[in-house]
């Protein structure tokens, strides 16, 4: 089935993209993120790249191609909600790396839509183990705005980068009052600062004047953040400082908020609960790794959505998000292990974070209307022993091959008299 | 400089050490008598000697009674897998392994049933307490990149006992580590193994007998470092350079050591050479009592390693990182030495490009000796994972080999590259009583370490706060007592 799969994504890279498809997984186990939960031996139809049908009884349309899910899990793909996807290609190596900018004069202008990389060697192996979708972060800078985010695919295509301008990231932790100065007090004062310069735009730009804490550029990408119209996602990890954030958020109406790291979040549970503030964890962060985050504990993730708090999980900071976004399943089968319900935590790896970022009614479910991003594994989803066996995009499969996949090849036959070099 | 002669290492053993770290001292001063790299005392207390343990262990096991887990699925760490299987645990080591064991008098009986036996998983990489959380600046104690040569320093100087780490460790099911120093240096210092017991000095954690290592780095790491300063080392180069010279000075003190002691012992009256940290470290490489440790990802640098010590006479013993091992099995195999890996991360530099998540199983598979590795915190908690990762991972691809296998990539392969395999790292009889009894599979995401024994102590129970160690730091912190 792999090869058949690879003959078919070689065959639709050549076609034109809006080419009529329907093809019909059938017979697996069907995690919706539905009313309708898990589904035994349903078939899902995917035609001209959207979600047809879902269900035991749907009807195989006679265009279709099968792809025989007897065995296997059958879920929507999985959605990064905090990665670097297309961002770095080798960390340490400066010239391969677009997602900061230390020495830029801009902060929040910085648009990662302008470094993002579909063919980056990462996308195909992320996307090789169920990752379909992307938010992509920006890394901050000079000052605690990092820049604007995107939302991407991980087919590789030219247009695998669906929504620019996503969100502004800022950081408000440990190291954000680092980067603004010293002190947790001079981050807070650069923010309103920020925000005031962003409401004053343009007119308080007029001739020579500079903002407060922003440059006219910087202001201007704000603007839509202080009106509410684009998510600021906010790091922050101590107690003290979601306590701080929720009142923000509060004093600053129309703001939309969304907070990443929380790793004592459990502490404040019920207040972000109360305050409708969807948080991104990740759930292998239980060590005291700095004095911002004393309470981390594996408990996090089910303690917030026990107070029912919208969590996404995501792999960093124990892991990174440019080479193993991939992980987060595993990250969520660990969930699990400590007290989170699997229909919860897989719904944290897909569904929660394609509606943090407002896109929930396209992504992250397996329902007519959704695109049609379907995985099929070779078992539970979360279990770090299962992979996909077809992965398809805007409905279409892709390769499950990547770089790593031909370095493989190339070697594990070592009785193979041909040159390595060679063998391709 | 002129060395006092250090005192016999008997004449320090009293009844409250443990014995094992006083054989220690007799084995040394036998082998100081053969004419290698000295020890306290030879017996002739004119010779000077180097003192081999001037930090020894005073690791004590906490009491233990007889445990008999039952009816479990036992994995022995060295590729047997019995159904159904019984442990019996006397005396901190393990007395029997097989199916139907009576449980002795007085004996704690464990219902293993639906549940995993396995050993302790070791760790062969890590730099907890020495990079320890919370990771503040006065706590950065893993790299003492002033020199590309410091192999006169032994981490176990920096190791901060009170790191919640270990606690976060021995959840998951750890019961050794080695403890390394960083990668800045071409020499980084000398590692230690540690049980992973809280204790209020690193010396009460000290593994008995185990050997001390080497730490040493390849590639970009020490040429960074070191380049960025306008200094050798600069390049790849530049760091085969640095080790060679280190390793002519070290045969030149060694061979004036030997010279001395012979002299000595034939009752001339010579002087000793001048005692150097670094060089005895060294020394102790080409001796073969230090084992090296060498990070290093790509296939033609350990190439390269390889042929050096051959050039030097030495071992390594294993290769930490390496990456690229699944491109070079065979030379790894003829040259008897070790491959430490991840499961599947990379991309973070250049040398770490080529990673592929079939790494280990492939090494193995194709004839070497490989292991997992963390290097991480956080890591260290899940090892039963990450195998269970590259196991998947190399059957995907067509390998054939069973859990039962792959659970020595945790525990016996690693203990044999740290020269404790005839101790730790498989359930056989007569072994240190180091054991985890699992949830479930432990090649599953969703099984947990229910209990840990540690030389036959339960040291850890996930459903009994009271055997769960809280360190120093926790206390009054809002994290005290979180897993």
């Amino acid at each position: 089935m792999k090869q058949l799969i690879s003959v078919l994504a070689a065959s639709v890279a050549l076609a034109a993209p809006a080419a009529a498809q329907t093809y019909a997984v059938t017979n697996g186990r069907v995690v919706t993120n539905t009313d309708a939960g898990i589904l035994e031996n349903a078939t899902v139809i995917v035609r001209d790249g959207d979600i047809v049908a879902v269900g035991a009884g749907a009807e195989i349309p006679e265009d279709a191609t099968v792809i025989d899910a007897s065995g296997n899990w059958v879920t929507p793909g999985v959605f990064a909600a905090f990665s670097q996807l297309g961002l770095i290609e080798v960390a340490l190596e400066g010239s391969t790396t677009d997602d900061s900018a230390n020495e830029s004069p801009f902060s929040v202008a910085l648009d990662v839509a302008d470094g993002f990389n579909p063919a980056g060697t990462y996308l195909a192996t992320n996307r090789m183990e169920g990752v379909t979708r992307a938010a992509i972060f920006p890394s901050t800078g000079h000052n605690i705005f990092a820049g604007q985010g995107a939302l991407i695919d991980t087919s590789g295509e030219a247009d695998s980068l669906f929504q620019a301008g996503s969100f502004v990231y800022a950081d408000l932790s440990e190291s954000g009052a680092g980067r603004a100065g010293g002190s947790r007090p001079a981050a807070w004062a650069f923010l309103e600062a920020a925000l005031a310069d962003a409401r004053g735009y343009p007119g308080r730009f007029s001739g020579d004047h500079e903002g407060d804490a922003l440059n006219r550029y910087d202001a201007a990408a704000l603007l839509p953040v202080a009106r509410g119209r684009v998510p600021l996602v906010m790091a922050v990890n101590r107690a003290a400082d979601i306590r701080r954030a929720i009142r923000f958020k509060a004093d600053n109406a129309p703001i939309q908020l969304i907070l990443v790291g929380a790793a004592e979040g459990w502490m404040v549970a019920e207040e972000l609960a109360a305050a409708g503030i969807p948080v991104i964890v990740d759930p292998l962060e239980d060590l005291p790794s700095s004095f911002d985050a004393l309470g981390a504990s594996l408990q996090n993730a089910a303690r917030l959505q026990d107070a029912g708090v919208d969590v996404a999980y995501s792999t960093a900071p124990t892991a990174d998000g440019y080479f193993n976004a991939r992980l987060v399943p595993q990250h969520a089968g660990n969930a699990v292990a400590n007290g989170v319900p699997w229909d919860e935590a897989f719904r944290a790896i897909t569904l929660t974070p394609a509606e943090i970022y407002g896109v929930g009614d396209r992504y992250g479910a397996l329902a007519p209307g959704y695109a049609g991003d379907v995985v099929v594994w070779d078992g539970d989803p979360l279990e770090v022993m299962s992979a996909p066996v077809a992965v398809l995009i805007d409905g279409e499969p892709t390769a499950l091959e990547s770089r790593q996949t031909q370095l493989r090849d190339r070697y594990i036959n070592i009785t193979d008299d041909t040159p390595y070099a060679y063998r391709r | 400089m002129t060395l006092k002669p250090s005192l016999p290492a008997l004449a320090v053993c009293t009844a409250a050490i443990a014995l094992a770290a006083c054989s220690n001292g007799s084995d040394t001063a036998s082998s100081g008598e053969s004419g290698s790299a000295g020890s306290n005392s030879g017996g002739s207390g004119d010779i000077v000697r180097i003192n081999l343990d001037p930090y020894p262990s005073t690791y004590t096991p906490r009491p233990s009674g007889t445990t008999l887990i039952r009816g479990a699925t036992v994995l022995d760490g060295i590729g047997g897998q019995i159904e159904n299987g019984d442990v019996l645990i006397e005396n901190g080591r393990i007395a029997a392994v097989g199916t139907g064991l009576e449980a002795p008098d007085g004996a704690t009986v464990v219902d293993g049933a639906g549940r995993y036996v396995t050993p302790g998983i070791i760790d062969i990489h890590s730099h907890l307490g020495a990079y320890p959380s919370p990771g503040v600046s006065a706590h950065s104690d893993g790299n003492e990149a002033t020199e590309p040569v410091t192999a006169e320093v032994w981490v176990e100087h920096s190791v901060w006992p009170q790191d919640p780490g270990f606690e976060h460790a021995l959840a998951g099911g750890v019961t050794t580590l080695h403890v390394l120093p960083g990668s800045a240096n071409l020499f980084g210092g000398r590692g230690i193994t540690l049980r992973n017991v809280p204790g209020r000095t690193v010396q009460e954690m000290k593994f008995p007998d185990a050997p001390y290592t080497l730490k040493m780095a390849c590639g970009e790491n020490p040429s960074r470092v070191y380049g960025n300063r306008g200094r050798s080392p600069a390049t790849d180069m530049g760091n085969m350079a640095g080790y060679r010279a280190s390793w002519i000075e070290a045969s030149n003190y060694r061979d004036s050591w030997h010279e001395y002691w012979e002299a000595a012992e034939n009752g001339e009256d010579v002087d000793p050479p001048t005692q150097d940290l670094e060089l005895d470290t060294l020394m102790g490489v080409l001796e073969g009592e230090i084992l090296v440790q060498q990070h290093c990802y790509r296939a033609d640098q350990m190439a390269q390693i390889m042929d050096m010590a051959e050039e030097f006479g030495y071992q390594v013993t294993t290769f930490h990182h390496a990456v690229e091992a699944y491109k070079i099995p065979d030379l790894l195999a003829e040259h008897n030495v070790c491959a430490a890996v991840w499961a599947d991360w990379g991309g973070f530099k250049m040398e770490a490009y080529d990673t592929v998540r079939e790494n280990l199983a492939m090494t193995h598979a194709n004839g070497a000796c490989a292991m997992i590795h963390s290097d991480d915190a956080n890591g260290i908690q899940r090892l039963n994972q990450e195998i269970a990762k590259a196991l998947a991972d190399g059957r995907r691809a067509g390998l054939d080999i069973s859990e039962a296998e792959a659970w020595a990539w945790a525990s016996s392969r690693p203990a044999q590259a740290l020269g404790i395999g005839d101790e730790t790292g498989s359930l056989q009889e007569g072994y240190r009583a180091d054991v985890v009894l699992w949830s479930g599979n432990p090649f599953s995401t969703y099984t947990r370490a229910d209990q840990v024994w540690i030389d036959g102590a339960l040291s850890y129970d996930r459903r009994n706060t009271d055997l769960q160690p809280v360190r120093d730091f926790m206390l009054g912190q809002p994290g005290e007592g979180e897993q």
